[in-house]
């Protein structure tokens, strides 16, 4: 259906409508629980599954080409920094994986560039960005110019 | 529904929209601009916007100079080669040369990023590829540029850019609408990164119903990118470089790691390899130049995408389909198997969702490719987008004026899908580019060049009724009927979407007439499209959420209306597999070896088209790929398309 909620498990939090991308998961007024309102605008990418606290939703293939009878559940651990998945096959076949989701606690390594000192005049004037020339190679070389590399442009068809 | 006014004055650098191009350009500005006002709009939810909201499974623009693999003009070659000699050289030379120092920080801040276990380096799956573990790529980009922005307006669709009234030309903001509260922001600022999507659905989708979601693309890459800067009178460039992908079918799940990792292959219905008997005829079109299948044996120069999906084409449409992927010797390896299936569930889910559905185990079968609708788009292996300045230092003079990433309008910037001739930028590429953008913004307002902006009440105050027309429209109109979507006074949302997607799929060379096109269709397409611009001012939005997908669809439909411009415009056919003009069917090398340039007066809506010269990089070839040992293996692999 792309997703779908399930009645019994949603509990209205608005977790999915908060991060879905396509504007599509909606508190149905009558209910006061989450639902897919604009099913042919799910792209399956399962940010809303992800973010779910209760497990409540699920996804049924696009009814034009996929059967009935399969699903693909997932558990996303920013804690343990994991990701865990679980295809089930229509006939019944199971198959597992699980992949890590960052290195690192998460946030941590992310410098706060307003607590760092700014850069020099020298280097506003010159191509560097931030962190450069060092992390383009981790070494002590430059930036790569035409000059360095022994290049010219040149207009037309010319290899 | 009152709509409030809620204005954001004095910012430095307005990001509009926050995907990977968005969240590099609010991330570096801070470092250039440490006392300036920082702003982001967001149409979704930062942690989970823009391309790369469902995650990665690789990131396709890595050099690796740190270990001699590859100089940013091998890539800068590469692309050229796979984009039929057409790119922005000076765009792309830049941003090869800073992309590694992207992806090095992304390892800093916890992306989990594959490694050779023998060598200690980045897994390689292909010559420009790394394998990542890239679930969470998206939060993690979202984190850096939240600790940059001074405030993240998330669930604002941006409409429009404001333009100054005091000089003629020059950016001056954006002004758009809460997509939840129907709340008007107005956003004042020195600066513009337009960092918007590119375009899905503008052309019809093979699936019908629910499977139109299953875009390639997301579906939530509305063309703002191209909306926003052709109103603004921004020029563009190479808009009818639209590309098709060949993928898998109906999920649309990516190929790149099963071409290049798994070492799959495709064959025809027949089981027989079809793609080399149609090369031939195809160097007839193309010229030896651009198709020489001899030369790329010996020299492993890869044979561009576009050709290889004239190939599928063309074996579809002789009767041997349907085009399967070989993947059952390779899935009987665990650890490939693993990586199969991981690849999915990293950034395509909706393809396992598809095999579980389908009971399709590629170790038991091979499953079925096809080449999708066309999409537009400047980040991927296609280089749609604005005609922007290159870099002081390596840009002629037909490609400078004054600011990296600039666009035509002063002080008005873009990055990833918004900047045009630099195809295979991908992820790292556009994160990079808006890294780019933001650091000659900065040096813009420091030198000046925004001083004495003015916009009047008259301008913004316009816009607020223009942008909520749609719901006004409804309400006076909806009770002229007893219920339904049949109203004679109005068009919804999806009626309208549904319009532009048959019209160019049929005038424009979309799939259902196998992506022909010529004069006399792409004319009357033209008309047509000029009528349904008329339609769009009748327009009607039910609620807040239809107001989006009404702007949304006047984004799509400006963007359209582009491509078909540039499409009439060039008279040949460059990218045979992307698009034919039946009318001209060769290669034109003497007349159209040019990059094309439009623009639309935001006044009169007409349209002046130009040819631009094409500059190539010339130096001595492949010096870093010769040096480094082993590279042969890395640059056959490349013979494949670009994921």
């Amino acid at each position: 259906m792309p997703t779908f909620v399930y009645m019994t498990s949603c509990d209205g939090c608005g977790h999915c409508v908060d991060i879905c991308p396509s504007d599509i998961m909606h508190i149905d007024k009558t209910t006061r629980r989450a639902y897919n309102i604009e099913p042919n605008m799910c792209w399956e990418c399962y940010s809303c599954v992800k973010a779910c606290p209760q497990n409540a939703i699920d996804v049924r293939g696009y009814a034009d080409f996929a059967p009935l009878g399969h699903s693909v559940r997932v558990n996303r651990d920013e804690q343990k920094g994991t990701i865990a998945w679980r295809i089930k096959f229509r006939d019944g076949t199971e198959k597992n994986f699980l992949s890590p989701i960052t290195t690192k606690p998460w946030g941590e390594g992310i410098p706060k560039l307003s607590d760092e000192s700014g850069p020099s005049d020298e280097m506003r004037d010159s191509q560097l960005l931030y962190k450069e020339p060092d992390y383009v190679r981790m070494d002590e070389g430059g930036l790569h110019t035409l000059e360095s590399n022994g290049l010219t442009m040149k207009k037309g068809v010319y290899y | 529904m009152a709509h409030k006014t809620i204005v954001e004055d004095n910012i430095d650098v307005l990001v509009v929209g926050a995907g990977l191009g968005g969240t590099g350009a609010a991330f570096e500005a801070r470092y250039w601009g440490q006392d300036k006002k920082i702003v982001i709009a967001e149409k979704a939810n930062i942690d989970r916007s823009g391309a790369v909201a469902q995650g990665l499974y690789a990131i396709n623009c890595y050099m690796g100079t740190r270990w001699g693999e590859n100089n940013p003009e091998d890539h800068v070659r590469y692309a050229r080669i796979d984009l039929m000699g057409l790119v922005r050289e000076d765009l792309l030379f830049d941003m090869a040369r800073h992309v590694d120092s992207t992806v090095h920080q992304f390892e800093d801040w916890g992306l989990p990023i594959m490694k050779d276990p023998d060598t200690g380096q980045y897994l390689r799956e292909g010559r420009w590829q790394i394998m990542i573990h890239g679930e969470s790529y998206k939060p993690i980009v979202a984190e850096a540029a939240k600790k940059s922005a001074d405030e993240v307006f998330n669930r604002i669709c941006v409409t429009h850019l404001l333009m100054d009234e005091s000089k003629e030309n020059r950016v001056a903001g954006a002004v758009g609408f809460n997509v939840r509260t129907g709340n008007y922001h107005v956003f004042k600022s020195k600066t513009v990164v337009c960092s918007a999507g590119g375009a899905s659905n503008i052309f019809k989708p093979r699936s019908v119903g629910e499977g139109s979601g299953r875009t390639w693309y997301a579906p939530w890459s509305s063309a703002s990118a191209y909306g926003l800067l052709i109103n603004a009178g921004a020029k563009m460039t190479q808009m009818e470089n639209r590309i098709v992908l060949a993928r898998f079918k109906d999920g649309y799940g990516p190929v790149g790691a099963y071409f290049l990792h798994l070492k799959t292959y495709t064959q025809n219905g027949m089981g027989e390899e079809y793609e080399s008997k149609w090369f031939p005829e195809l160097q007839k079109m193309v010229g030896k130049e651009y198709l020489d299948p001899e030369a790329s044996h010996v020299t492993h120069r890869p044979i561009p995408t576009c050709l290889r999906n004239h190939a599928l084409i063309s074996e579809v449409n002789a009767g041997r389909g349907p085009i399967h992927m070989v993947t059952m010797h390779s899935f009987q390896d665990p650890h490939l198997e693993e990586v199969g299936w991981e690849n999915f569930l990293g950034m395509t889910v909706g393809q396992a969702v598809l095999w579980a559905a389908t009971d399709v185990d590629p170790k038991n079968e091979n499953p079925e490719l096809t080449t999708s609708e066309p999409y537009v788009m400047g980040s991927h292996a296609t280089g749609s987008g604005a005609w922007c300045s290159g870099p002081e230092d390596v840009s002629p003079d037909e490609y400078f004026w004054g600011y990296n990433r600039m666009t035509t309008v002063e002080g008005l910037f873009g990055a990833g899908d918004a900047v045009g001739g630099t195809p295979h930028a991908f992820s790292s590429g556009s994160f990079t580019e808006g890294r780019l953008a933001a650091k000659a913004a900065c040096k813009y307002i420091d030198d000046g060049k925004a001083e004495g902006i003015v916009v009047s009440d008259a301008q913004v105050n316009g816009r607020k009724e223009e942008i909520f027309k749609p719901m006004e429209h409804y309400k006076i109109y909806r009770n002229a009927i007893v219920a339904g979507t049949v109203n004679p006074h109005y068009i919804n949302p999806q009626q309208g979407l549904e319009r532009l997607q048959k019209l160019m799929d049929e005038y424009c060379g979309g799939v259902t007439v196998s992506y022909m096109t010529n004069e006399k269709l792409l004319s009357i397409g033209l008309k047509k499209l000029k009528l349904m611009e008329e339609d769009l001012e009748s327009i009607a939005a039910a609620d807040v959420h239809e107001l989006l997908r009404a702007w949304e669809l006047k984004h799509r439909h400006r963007a359209a209306e582009c491509v078909t411009q540039h499409t009439l415009f060039r008279k040949e056919t460059r990218w045979p597999g992307y698009y034919y003009r039946g009318d001209y069917m060769k290669v034109d090398d003497e007349n159209w070896h040019v990059l094309t340039v439009s623009r639309r007066d935001p006044e009169t809506g007409q349209y002046t088209m130009e040819k631009a010269p094409c500059y190539h990089l010339v130096g001595e070839e492949e010096k870093a790929a010769e040096a480094a040992s082993g590279v042969g293996q890395t640059q056959a692999e490349e013979l494949v398309p670009a994921q």
